[in-house]
């Protein structure tokens, strides 16, 4: 039978405020265990949650970016469950009244078609703490540092069809969310992570298959894959006429797998209700207004700028768009190259690119600069240096030696311009290689071609790599076929 | 010196006729030697209320004293205290210590007033009787034999008996001004909004209020002046102006327009309370008020609006008390669930657990229409009747409980008929409106209240009348016999 996925996706990202969401603690990740969780953190009685206004207002610029709609009056709810990182017995979270709802978004396939997946709602609501399960002997350890961080939780509708599709949805979302620096996207310390509601039906058909939701995928490799086992998984239940079973599961990266973590009958009933300690949020347009002017450009439209206005093809545009920190560095470097928009790209994309994974780094602190890499390009540009030559200062700027010029200057990296000097370097060569001259006077027409690469070989190496081998070739041919 | 009232005490410390040190020794003392007979206070704090009152004593002396300064009071045990014990009557909290002060404590340190100590309630202030007390009931100073009310019977009973000159109370549906009514003082639930609940051990969120429970309008006036007020850490705390509570007391209250609901004075009333009341309310009418008869149908549905909402949100509230991180912990946890069920199975009591069971299961799928969403539709339906008589008149009056103090026990097994005991002021906690109970008469040497609803914000107003009526009457400065 020919099988159709259906996935939708709940991605949590963690809103980048110095505050907690219903408290003034810091969010900084990475302190010692239980610092930064103050009274209303730990749930102690007699606290109560004030909402933090800015994380309200991140919301809200999500919302905007995905056209949605956002509602006059958002309301927080209470979602009742136990657990020992859990402080109060309940999530601050939200249900009927999200913040955002209805929106939208466009991914492209690799094969270049457009999809726009629906986003069903966003909803702010607060992190639990983490229970930690080592280094205590027989006790679980809890640690409430985490807790009441703000998130918010995006719901895509199940518009998905494939592992790749998600994949793709997830990446985008990543990049908007950086672009809008609403979240600092750092999957590894579970900023931007989700869970992949997957299920299968019969191409065709209408309604939907009974679904799994596999939880906390904390990368994109791990969403694909956990969604390529599951639909997997799913289609041989049913072909071996089994059913699929609703229930949460839990993704295994080492073993590649999905394994069960609780049935629909363990599931909690959440008892939702509205939060009587919270007011509904009023949120006038004027707010609206306010974060809809402080909007940076999208990852889309600065895409299409790009390939417009520096000629660009979709696919670098693609690239550089990926992140506004990528994209300012081009822009930037372009501006210091006095234009060569392509040849920016090419080194963005080429040397750059891989001395920062080489490095593990991030773009934003590595050692060359926009500006310099600009400089360098520059200097390309003129004839100052040859490509190659470009490419030995380039590591020296990466090593910290300074800039483009002063490299140039201190290594004596400069194009030799001066023809006599090449003269007799061309010289000397012919002089020391009386063998090789006997040959390619005697070698018939076609096979010269060939044989003097190798005076060119000799004469570059002695200039250092400075000579321009074209000046190198045609002074070469003149003086041989003077024989 | 015990039966003076606050502003007579403030007047006498300010005179110089006695000392800050002096009076709270001579409270402290009463309280040492009375306490047995009441089991109205749960924690004593002699020196931390010494080293306030020497303090106060020297802001008496420097002049930077304000109006409070230097008075003792008690604090009902819900009420967070730094460094004091905050058991909300509960084997659950027996040994919790909050790291910081509630709001209200924290405004009425900071007005130099001096914490005798935290008095007795019923657990978590789910009870009308005391009775629900892990530390076992307060008794009433009129009868021992009787129960003082609750929840706050603790504060009601120190205030009526002279161990404490006032006391904080909160008031959920009912919390404050029937145990004011059961031992005869003046207890005052503020507009919801009015007093801020941090700090203040949840029960219900949508209708907890702190309020003063004292021996006249004027005292819980000059207490409400510092209890009252915006605080940023509480979202339901109303931005209002600040106000002088005490300024319209002696205002005239000719051409008051009192309403007498019909079904506040319906056969649910014992004999002879009904009749207090039209006898105080006439009191009024020689002072100039006029009354006519309102009708408020839908307050009837109030005790199970009532019994859905604070269940529902008690259920949550209480959820935190897992023995996780403090408060108490079952011993030798087999594993999660069995910390959690032994903790919360040993640590709360019979009412709180019924409560929390009830709660749950009105909020559970399937159930959270009927039972929640109805119950919010109703409490609206309350809010809006009660308004659109507040349109009409300008104070409503009716008894604040159906009949006098009941006999311990008399009501523990039966917690419809307790739960009924509250019909009067649960209606006024789910429509959020403030209400003052003020002594009125007695019935076989048992006081009873009157209660008087105002609309939102009029507690200046309630204030007002509660005072001419205490001018013209002598109800409040009835002591009972043996706590003369």
């Amino acid at each position: 039978m020919d099988w159709e996925a259906v996935v939708g996706l709940e991605i949590h990202a963690q809103l980048a405020t110095r505050s907690k969401i219903f408290s003034g603690a810091a969010t900084a990740y990475g302190a010692e265990a239980n610092v930064q969780a103050c009274a209303i953190d730990l749930g102690l009685p007699g606290v109560l949650p004030v909402i933090n206004v800015e994380a309200i207002r991140m919301a809200i610029v999500f919302g905007l970016a995905i056209e949605a709609e956002i509602p006059e009056q958002s309301i927080f709810a209470r979602k009742n469950y136990f657990y020992p990182d859990l402080p109060k017995g309940y999530q601050i979270s939200q249900y009927e009244l999200p913040i955002v709802s209805h929106g939208r978004i466009g991914i492209t396939l690799e094969n270049g078609t457009t999809r726009t997946i629906g986003i069903t709602r966003a909803h702010l609501e607060e992190d639990a703490g983490k229970s930690l399960h080592e280094g205590f002997g027989n006790f679980t350890g809890i640690d409430l540092n985490r807790a009441g961080t703000p998130l918010i939780e995006i719901v895509s509708e199940p518009d998905l069809r494939s592992a790749r599709e998600a994949a793709l949805y997830m990446r985008k979302i990543h990049t908007l969310v950086r672009y809008l620096e609403i979240c600092d996207g750092n999957m590894q310390e579970g900023s931007f992570r989700c869970d992949a509601n997957v299920s299968v039906r019969p191409r065709g058909r209408k309604e939907f298959g009974t679904r799994t939701e596999t939880k906390n995928l904390n990368s994109f490799r791990f969403v694909e894959q956990a969604i390529n086992y599951e639909i997997g998984r799913q289609i041989d239940v049913l072909e071996s006429g089994g059913t699929v079973v609703q229930e949460t599961r839990l993704f295994d990266p080492d073993k590649n797998e999905t394994r069960p973590m609780r049935t629909k009958e363990e599931a909690n009933d959440y008892r939702y209700f509205p939060d009587p300690d919270l007011l509904p949020v009023k949120i006038d347009r004027e707010l609206i207004e306010a974060a809809r002017k402080q909007m940076p450009e999208l990852p889309d439209a600065k895409r299409d700028r790009f390939s417009r206005d520096y000629g660009l093809s979709g696919y670098d545009s693609d690239y550089l768009t990926t992140s506004r920190e990528l994209a300012d560095y081009f822009e930037q470097a372009v501006r210091a190259a006095g234009g060569e928009a392509k040849l920016c790209t090419n080194w963005i994309m080429g040397e750059l690119g891989a001395a920062l994974n080489r490095d593990n780094m991030e773009i934003a602190v590595c050692p060359v600069t926009a500006g310099m890499l600009g400089g360098l390009i520059r200097r390309i540009r003129d004839n100052t240096i040859s490509g190659r030559i470009a490419k030995e200062v380039f590591e020296a700027m990466w090593n910290g030696e300074g800039d483009a010029d002063t490299i140039i200057e201190k290594k004596g990296l400069r194009l030799l311009t001066d023809s006599g000097e090449i003269e007799s370097m061309v010289d000397d060569v012919l002089a020391a290689n009386p063998e090789q001259v006997k040959q390619y006077c005697e070698s018939p027409e076609d096979r010269r071609a060939k044989l003097i690469g190798y005076f060119v070989g000799r004469v570059m190496k002695q200039s250092g790599g400075r000579a321009d081998p074209r000046q190198v070739n045609d002074m070469l041919l003149r003086k041989l076929e003077r024989g | 010196m015990h039966q003076k009232t606050l502003a007579e005490l403030a007047r006498a410390l300010h005179a110089g006729e006695i000392s800050s040190v002096e009076l709270t020794r001579l409270f402290l003392e009463r309280c040492e030697s009375k306490n047995a007979l009441l089991n109205c206070f749960i924690t004593l704090t002699p020196e931390h209320a010494l080293r306030q009152a020497i303090s106060a004593d020297g802001k008496i002396r420097n002049g930077t004293a304000g109006p409070l300064t230097g008075l003792p009071l008690a604090h009902k045990d819900i009420f967070c205290t730094r460094d004091i014990r905050t058991s909300c009557g509960s084997k659950m909290l027996d040994s919790f210590i909050s790291p910081y002060d509630a709001t209200v404590v924290a405004r009425l340190n900071d007005a130099g007033m001096v914490t005798l100590g935290k008095t007795n309630m019923d657990e978590f202030a789910m009870g009308s009787s005391n009775e629900t007390s892990f530390y076992g009931s307060a008794k009433n100073p009129w009868d021992r034999e009787r129960v003082p009310g609750g929840s706050s019977g603790g504060s009601a009973a120190a205030v009526a008996a002279g161990l404490a000159p006032a006391a904080t109370g909160t008031d959920t549906g009912g919390s404050i001004r029937q145990p004011a009514s059961l031992c005869g003082i003046t207890g005052l639930k503020p507009t919801y909004g009015r007093v801020s609940r941090y700090g203040m051990v949840a029960f219900a969120s949508s209708l907890d209020q702190g309020g003063p429970l004292a021996r006249t309008a004027e005292d819980a006036a000059m207490l409400l002046n510092v209890m009252a007020g915006f605080d940023e850490r509480d979202s339901t705390s109303v931005d209002a102006p600040a106000e002088d509570f005490t300024r319209g007391l002696d205002d005239s209250v000719e051409g008051l327009k009192i309403g007498l609901p019909a079904e506040f004075f319906g056969e649910r009333l014992d004999g002879g309370v009904g009749g207090i009341i039209l006898a105080a309310v006439k009191e009024l009418e020689k002072l100039g008020a006029r009354t006519r008869e309102i009708a408020l149908p839908n307050s009837r549905l109030s005790i199970p609006v009532y019994y859905v909402v604070a269940p529902a949100e008690c259920s949550s509230n209480l959820a935190r008390y897992d023995g996780v991180r403090y408060g108490y912990r079952c011993s030798d946890p087999k594993d999660l669930a069995d910390l959690y069920f032994r903790s919360r199975g040993e640590g709360f009591g019979r009412e709180v657990k019924r409560r929390i069971m009830t709660g749950t299961y009105v909020l559970s799928a399937g159930y959270y229409d009927a039972y929640y969403l109805k119950a919010q539709r109703v409490r609206r339906l309350i809010r809006d009747e009660f308004r659109s008589a507040l349109d009409k008149v300008d104070v409503i009056i009716g008894p604040t409980a159906p009949g006098p103090a009941f006999r311990l026990k008399e009501l523990v097994d039966d917690p419809i008929r307790m739960y009924l005991s509250d019909i009067y002021t649960v209606p006024v906690n789910l429509a959020g409106l403030p209400a003052v109970s003020i002594p009125a008469g007695f019935i076989g040497g048992l006081p009873v209240g009157m209660q008087i609803t105002g609309d939102y914000f009029a507690e200046s107003r309630l204030l007002n009348v509660a005072h001419r009526f205490q001018q013209v009457t002598d109800w409040h400065r009835q002591v009972p016999p043996e706590f003369t």
